[in-house]
């Protein structure tokens, strides 16, 4: 028992210091003591997520397998406490300055990376569904954050139908792969998939669960919700959303694909690369014709979730390396371009209209050529990391026998390419007369920018070696 | 051995942008000047050094020299090194780059950047030309769309945006068909180094048996398919006949300087690309589609030579002169002879000087009338005559004077494909004609008869700088003119053992396809 509680000590006790910080803001002056709960928590996310890098071992299981702590979960779990960490960071000034500091908002980010962790760590149906859940409803709540804004409750609430639905396609999935395998634990399932022929009810199953991770990752045809949220939601939390949830469904992905159906993979690459190609196409066309620099980036993560399910698609541990790779790659680059967001403003009020950016570079030259290394790293241009990315992606699915999704990732990313210029187009192309938005100190953000920008160019040197982490992280997941 | 020669030419231009973006403060005439007289003596230097390069090169080894190497990602290699084929276009690059920054000289807004575009430029472009890693080479060839990009887009002219946008999505899509041969290769090869490993890209044989693809034939197999996925890149880039529209466009709304860069440099990637890659790597497969690359160069001379015979702006007509002396050069390649390989490279090589200098030629009045209207001009012999007869040598030169480097590369190749092809020799050489015309034209409308426009009266003749920027191109265009064996020396050995191994394995596959017939 203790062993197993030892295994899971990062959720519990990050889990712990929620509760007791409900406790202290509840008790102790409600929204006066948010700022130092944001602090605290973002300490806390930090010297756990220095813990679990640390606490590298041997592939271990709790509560009889429902629990499984190997080098993939901690990969993604690092990457999600950091990122969450640095979104919290960013969004103290913003959130303080628009009154929207309750103390109940580290409170709920620290509550739904616990789900994020769990997820990442599922090694059974329920704790699988347990750990969705927990992130979705914490989610849900902090994406209607700006009760008084029609937008924000808005994205709330379509948030929360939509999820709902997903949520029960997954369930009703998860029932019928229950009631074809007889067990609901990862280790078993992938036991019936053995015999060689997947039973039809197995495979409807496995179709039911797909879609509703499909909806957490807003993967076409299941991303509907995500341009509205996005644009509903304060800037700060759609930051949020466009990386720790993000890398937390993609690990819950890749977890049930290979643990619990890793003998199928004929059964459901069609279906993963099918989405793929469905979210690169989308998130490439439907961009072209924003305005609104939040609806953008959420068309680009979808995008960008299209490139990830390629290397998922491939169905190898290179695969599953380059997914893991992609999403570190793809976390940090969104984080800078949504600090760059943050800075956004006119008269102290957030602007979100590309149009705005005109000639930005008159300014904030260095911050602007800085987006200007992100767009292009989002774009795939070399020489920045994000070509990096797309280049592990293509490989994969390449040896993975899927040349053709490859050759239609490549063109979908010529079409993307056309939006991010444009951003570029604005900031340094425009005519001489307007600049439309405040001239202010960075601070912090304009640190958050200019380290991503940075790590785009610098990385390429070595990847800063989670590289060869990736590679063994894979290795413990696609046996 | 361990050599960072190679390394120091290429990163030296970043690493002073590097200076430039850390340490430049400011955009008052003091740092305006700094950054000019920084950014030349950085690409002086680099030129010099580069001098070194050429040196300690000895022509007669065939294989990669002064390879520098190390570790990189996903089994990568950081591998640098030059070849018979490679050196010119690096001697190329830093010979031109500091004329480039010369010319650049009244550049006004944004100087930094300017000149910090510039330098990152020359960088990426001698990468392209040395490394011998295949991800390194894409690399380099795709991220120098980033700095032209913004050269065209900030200090481009009225329909700029247009032109940029045009620019960088055309040459990125046809780059990123490169991108998937480069990792079937990968995956293929084992390997990404270009030449000189233990299993080498260049020394592998790529599958060249004939298989049905959703029910064509794809007679070359592999080979044909990853030729076809290069060329797409590399038309674009040179750029070829039926896809060279970006090029007029982005000519025409670059600054001068840059387009001296597109003209003498940039373009140059494509044909280096066939050179390095699909000549000797798919050589089934340039033996299928070779035939149909040599008419559409054909084509391209006539036709873009007709086109550009009734352009009224200066810089689109020689833009589409440029469009059909690199039909020359793809003749060239595609004839796979030695005459040639030989007359391509040179051409190449004499070309990057003629079109610069043409395009500075065009900057020199620009710069004075801001037109580049050509029925704006007329009769500027009579107020500049030094003007006129350094734009009368390179006039000359893009029309195949003998004497001037023109001549050897255009003859060459067509010395070439007369051999594989007569058809397609005659029909380039009218090509010929029409390229006297049209540039005899220019000439005769710009420069010659009387000063009757009145705003032409007050034009002042070249000074000091100009002529210092066209002195070095008038020796290079004579020299190689009269002395063409500075080129043909250093490129022969390795042209020789290119064509030889291309022979080989089109022997080889041919045996095979007999076999393979005769056994059925």
């Amino acid at each position: 028992m203790t062993q197993d509680i030892m295994q899971i000590l990062p959720e519990i006790l990050l889990a712990g210091f929620a509760i007791l910080a409900l406790m202290a803001g509840a008790y102790g002056g409600q929204d006066k003591i948010a700022q130092p709960i944001l602090w605290a928590t973002s300490a806390v996310l930090i010297v756990l997520a220095a813990m679990v890098a640390l606490s590298a071992g041997e592939t271990t299981q709790a509560f009889g397998g429902m629990f499984i702590n190997d080098g993939f979960a901690r990969f993604a779990k690092v990457v999600i406490l950091v990122s969450a960490a640095c979104v919290l960071i960013m969004s103290e000034g913003y959130m303080k300055t628009r009154g929207l500091l309750r103390f109940e908002y580290p409170i709920l980010i620290a509550l739904s990376v616990v789900g994020m962790m769990m997820m990442v760590s599922a090694g059974d149906l329920m704790a699988l569904y347990m750990g969705l859940e927990l992130q979705s409803l914490a989610l849900y709540v902090i994406a209607s954050l700006r009760r008084d804004s029609i937008k924000s409750t808005e994205a709330g609430l379509k948030y929360f139908v939509l999820g709902a639905l997903s949520s029960g396609l997954l369930l009703y999935g998860a029932s019928l792969v229950y009631g074809y395998a007889g067990t609901t634990l990862f280790s078993g399932i992938i036991t019936t998939a053995q015999g060689g022929e997947t039973s039809l009810g197995l495979l409807f199953g496995l179709v039911f669960v797909i879609s509703g991770m499909a909806f957490k990752v807003s993967a076409v045809p299941f991303h509907m919700w995500t341009p509205d949220v996005y644009e509903g939601a304060p800037t700060p939390i759609t930051a949020f959303f466009a990386t720790a949830p993000k890398v937390a469904a993609m690990g819950l992905f890749a977890r049930v694909l290979h643990d619990a159906f890793g003998n199928a993979v004929s059964d459901w690459q069609q279906i993963i690369a099918l989405l793929s190609v469905l979210s690169m196409f989308l998130g490439a066309v439907a961009a072209i014709g924003q305005t609104n620099i939040k609806r953008l980036m959420a068309f680009s993560s979808i995008a960008h979730m299209g490139y990830a399910l390629m290397g998922l698609a491939a169905g190898t541990a290179f695969g599953v390396q380059a997914m893991l790779i992609y999403m570190a790659i793809y976390v940090t680059m969104n984080i800078g371009v949504f600090a760059f967001i943050l800075l956004m403003e006119k008269e102290g009020q957030p602007v979100v209209e590309i149009g705005a950016l005109n000639m930005y570079v008159k300014t904030h030259p260095a911050r602007a050529y800085a987006l200007g290394a992100l767009m292009f790293s989002l774009a795939g241009v070399p020489p920045f990391l994000g070509f990096f990315g797309k280049l592990y992606v293509l490989r994969a699915a390449y040896e993975g026998g899927l040349a053709w999704l490859a050759i239609a990732g490549v063109i979908a990313s010529v079409i993307g390419a056309y939006y991010y210029l444009r951003i570029v187009f604005f900031m340094m192309f425009g005519s001489e007369d307007t600049t439309a938005l405040d001239q202010n100190r960075g601070g912090i953000l304009g640190g958050f920018v200019f380290a991503s920008a940075i790590i785009m160019l610098v990385g390429i040197i070595n990847m800063f070696g989670i590289e060869g982490i990736a590679a063994a992280a894979a290795a413990t997941l696609v046996q | 051995m361990e050599n960072n020669l190679l390394s120091i030419v290429t990163f030296m231009p970043a690493f002073a942008a590097l200076i430039l973006a850390v340490f430049l403060r400011g955009e008052d005439e003091a740092a305006q000047r700094n950054a000019k007289w920084l950014a030349l003596f950085a690409t002086s230097v680099t030129f010099f050094v580069s001098m070194f390069v050429y040196f300690e090169f000895d022509p007669a080894n065939t294989g990669f020299q002064m390879v520098d190497e190390g570790e990189w990602l996903l089994g990568l290699n950081y591998r640098l090194g030059v070849d018979g084929i490679s050196i010119l276009f690096l001697m190329l690059t830093t010979f031109m780059m500091p004329l480039v920054i010369a010319a650049s000289w009244d550049v006004k807004t944004r100087v930094k950047e300017y000149m910090m575009a510039f330098l990152v430029l020359e960088t990426l472009m001698i990468g392209v030309f040395v490394s011998l890693d295949l991800i390194l080479f894409y690399l380099f060839f795709e991220a120098s769309l980033i700095p032209m990009f913004l050269i065209i887009g900030i200090w481009g002219g009225a329909n700029r945006i247009y032109a940029s946008f045009k620019f960088f999505l055309y040459t990125f899509f046809g780059s990123v068909l490169m991108l998937i041969a480069m990792v079937a290769m990968f995956a293929d090869a084992g390997t990404t180094c270009i030449g000189g490993c233990t299993i080498s890209l260049l020394t592998h044989e790529f599958g060249s048996e004939t298989f049905s693809l959703m029910g064509f034939q794809i007679v070359g197999g592999m080979q044909t398919l990853m030729f076809l996925a290069f060329f797409a890149s590399f038309a674009v880039k040179m750029p070829m006949w039926p896809v060279h529209t970006w090029l007029p466009d982005a000519h025409v709304q670059a600054p001068t300087a840059g387009s001296v860069v597109l003209a003498a440099i940039l373009l140059k990637m494509g044909g280096y690309g066939f050179l390095r890659f699909s000549l000797p790597m798919f050589p089934v497969g340039s033996e299928v589609i070779g035939p149909l690359i040599l008419w559409m160069s054909a084509i391209a001379i006539v036709y873009t030579s007709l086109v550009a015979l009734v352009q009224d702006d200066m810089k689109k007509l020689i833009a589409y002169s440029s469009v059909a002396h690199m039909g020359f050069v793809t003749m060239g390649i595609f004839s796979a002879n030695q005459q040639g390989l030989d007359g391509a490279i040179f051409q190449m090589i004499s070309h990057g000087f003629i079109s610069g200098a043409l395009f500075l030629a065009v900057g020199v009045i620009y710069d004075r009338m801001h037109t580049r209207e050509i029925d704006a001009y007329g009769g500027l012999v009579n107020r500049m005559p030094i003007y006129a007869m350094i734009f009368l040598l390179f006039t000359m030169a893009n029309v195949g004077l003998p004497g001037t480097s023109g001549f050897v590369g255009e003859f060459l190749t067509l010395v070439a494909v007369f051999q594989v092809n007569t058809w397609v020799a005659l029909v380039a050489t009218t090509g010929v004609i029409f390229s006297a015309a049209y540039a005899l034209w220019l000439y005769r409308r710009v420069v010659m008869g009387d000063l009757i426009k009145e705003s032409l009266k007050a034009i002042k003749d070249m000074n000091a700088r100009e002529k210092w920027i066209f002195a070095p191109l008038v020796v290079m265009t004579l020299l190689l003119g009269v002395y063409p064996a500075l080129i043909l020396d250093v490129i022969g050995p390795s042209v020789a053992a290119l064509v030889e191994n291309y022979d080989t394995a089109v022997a080889a596959a041919d045996a095979a396809l007999q076999t393979a017939a005769s056994s059925n």
